[in-house]
């Protein structure tokens, strides 16, 4: 009987920390701390109500830079996916929004916008949002036409087709779009909290960088790695499943 | 009283590539009774899919009018397609229920569904259905609906003769409880014999109507026997016809 994946992954990260260990063992640098030093701070730094606060703020700021660059990607790669001449008019809009680096969208934004929340969330959306696009626009242009022509013939409403024909055939591409905007905007993130806030998990790591604190830098790592784990298991895969059962 | 007038002076393609257009409908015209089941029949590729898309509304690119006999003036429509066209991603009884704005009681649905040999499937997934069946909740979607006109694009093509010849007594059947007016698209002459009170038989592109046979005998008597001599007699009686029979 094979292996659980619980089992699996449980086997391969000890390997991975028993790799740490030695290398940290070997080097005896204070630039690589050993994982025990690293979890005993990253205990203390829960315990101490620091590390739960920085967390939750970043956490809260990617939820709803996703949230919104998932709606606004869904309807406007939808739109452009269905409709030629839209597209091929804002097509270069696209183009230029996807090669603008993110450090200059962000220091934009501030500049413009001035150090506030609003700037630091508006300047995530913008990063992630024509990878959005661009992902469901594809989705939009291999709809099955055979279906909307179904949907036409019997009079579907418009929010009918959308949600019976077209949302189950974008899944697929909002779900990959999803997985890889969740990777980037914790990126982003971090960085527009680094660049201008004053609190969140990048304001913190930009924080012990200064102060040479490497082991906070690798115990705050570690609990966002396992933050992202926790999303993964308790919120994509379920989502994943459920909507596979029709197969 | 007619229901259901068509005539179309001309529907046009355009060529891929190139700017030339070409006819695919010219001249096409007929009337039908309310409740009439007509059955057009026609060589591969003249145009019997378009004329059913023109028919029902799904074509608005065409010279000509439709002019239907109800309270809107607008055709009201529901089509069986070659395809069963189901929404994979919906059970059987969600296939049906969608296409109805009020909704439609599921006891409704239900009887339709034990007419059709399918009240096991309520909450099947397509996936999980021959396509005979997948066939047989398309026309269940089609009769649930109230509609004026039922078109039907081949609908039984690719079945094998037992359950084809299945699909079409209960096509009878339901047509009997919920009389509609049909237009059953087919290349089988046998089929139209079984089927029709008349039989539209269409040219080669551009199509136009050659020729109009009524079928008067009632469907118990459409013995295979029937049948056969009937079409015999189509093909002595007119030559134009002999190359679809």
């Amino acid at each position: 009987m094979p292996r659980s994946s619980f089992i699996n992954s449980t086997l391969s990260l000890g390997l991975l920390l028993l790799v740490w260990h030695v290398t940290a063992s070997i080097a005896a640098s204070p630039v690589l701390p050993s994982p025990i030093l690293v979890f005993t701070t990253l205990i203390d730094a829960i315990n101490s109500g620091e590390l739960p606060h920085h967390l939750g703020i970043t956490l809260f700021r990617l939820a709803i830079s996703f949230l919104l660059a998932m709606l606004l990607g869904i309807a406007i790669g939808l739109a452009l996916g269905r409709c030629q001449q839209t597209n091929l008019f804002f097509d270069s809009w696209l183009i230029i929004l996807l090669n603008v680096p993110a450090l200059v969208t962000i220091i934009l934004c501030y500049i413009w916008f001035g150090l506030v929340e609003t700037a630091a969330i508006f300047a995530v959306v913008i990063n992630k949002l024509p990878n959005v696009i661009v992902t469901i626009r594809e989705g939009a242009r291999n709809l099955d036409e055979e279906l909307i022509e179904m949907s036409v013939a019997y009079r579907f409403s418009k929010w009918k087709t959308i949600r019976h024909v077209i949302m189950p055939q974008l899944y697929p591409y909002i779900m990959a779009s999803a997985r890889t905007g969740l990777a980037l905007i914790w990126k982003i993130v971090l960085v527009v909290e680094l660049l201008g806030r004053s609190d969140g998990m990048g304001y913190q790591i930009h924080l012990f960088f200064q102060l040479f604190d490497i082991t906070s830098i690798l115990a705050y790592t570690v609990s966002f790695i396992f933050v992202i784990q926790l999303i993964e298991t308790a919120i994509l895969k379920p989502l994943d499943k459920q909507s596979q059962r029709w197969k | 009283m007619n229901l259901l007038t068509v005539n179309i002076k001309r529907k046009q393609y355009q060529h891929h590539g190139d700017k030339s257009s070409f006819d695919v409908i010219q001249n096409l015209q007929f009337e039908q009774l309310s409740h009439e089941f007509i059955c057009l029949v026609g060589p591969s590729g003249c145009g019997k899919t378009t004329l059913l898309n023109i028919i029902g509304g799904l074509d608005n690119d065409y010279e000509g009018d439709i002019k239907i006999d109800n309270k809107s003036g607008k055709t009201n429509a529901s089509f069986v397609f070659q395809t069963p066209r189901l929404l994979p991603w919906r059970t059987v009884l969600e296939n049906i229920q969608l296409p109805h704005e009020t909704d439609i009681s599921p006891a409704t649905i239900e009887q339709l569904l034990l007419d059709l040999g399918l009240q096991n499937s309520l909450n099947s997934y397509p996936h999980h259905l021959s396509l005979g069946m997948q066939r047989r909740v398309a026309l269940a979607r089609a009769f649930s609906v109230n509609s004026d006109l039922l078109l039907m694009d081949e609908p039984f093509v690719s079945l094998d003769q037992p359950t084809a010849r299945k699909a079409r007594q209960l096509l009878l059947t339901l047509w009997k409880s919920q009389p509609k007016t049909l237009i059953f698209v087919t290349h089988d002459i046998d089929e139209a014999i079984q089927l029709a009170d008349r039989i539209l038989f269409l040219s080669e592109s551009p199509s136009t109507i050659i020729d109009d046979i009524a079928i008067n005998a009632p469907r118990s008597e459409r013995t295979p026997e029937h049948i056969n001599s009937f079409r015999n007699k189509l093909r002595t009686e007119h030559q134009r016809l002999a190359h679809l029979l």
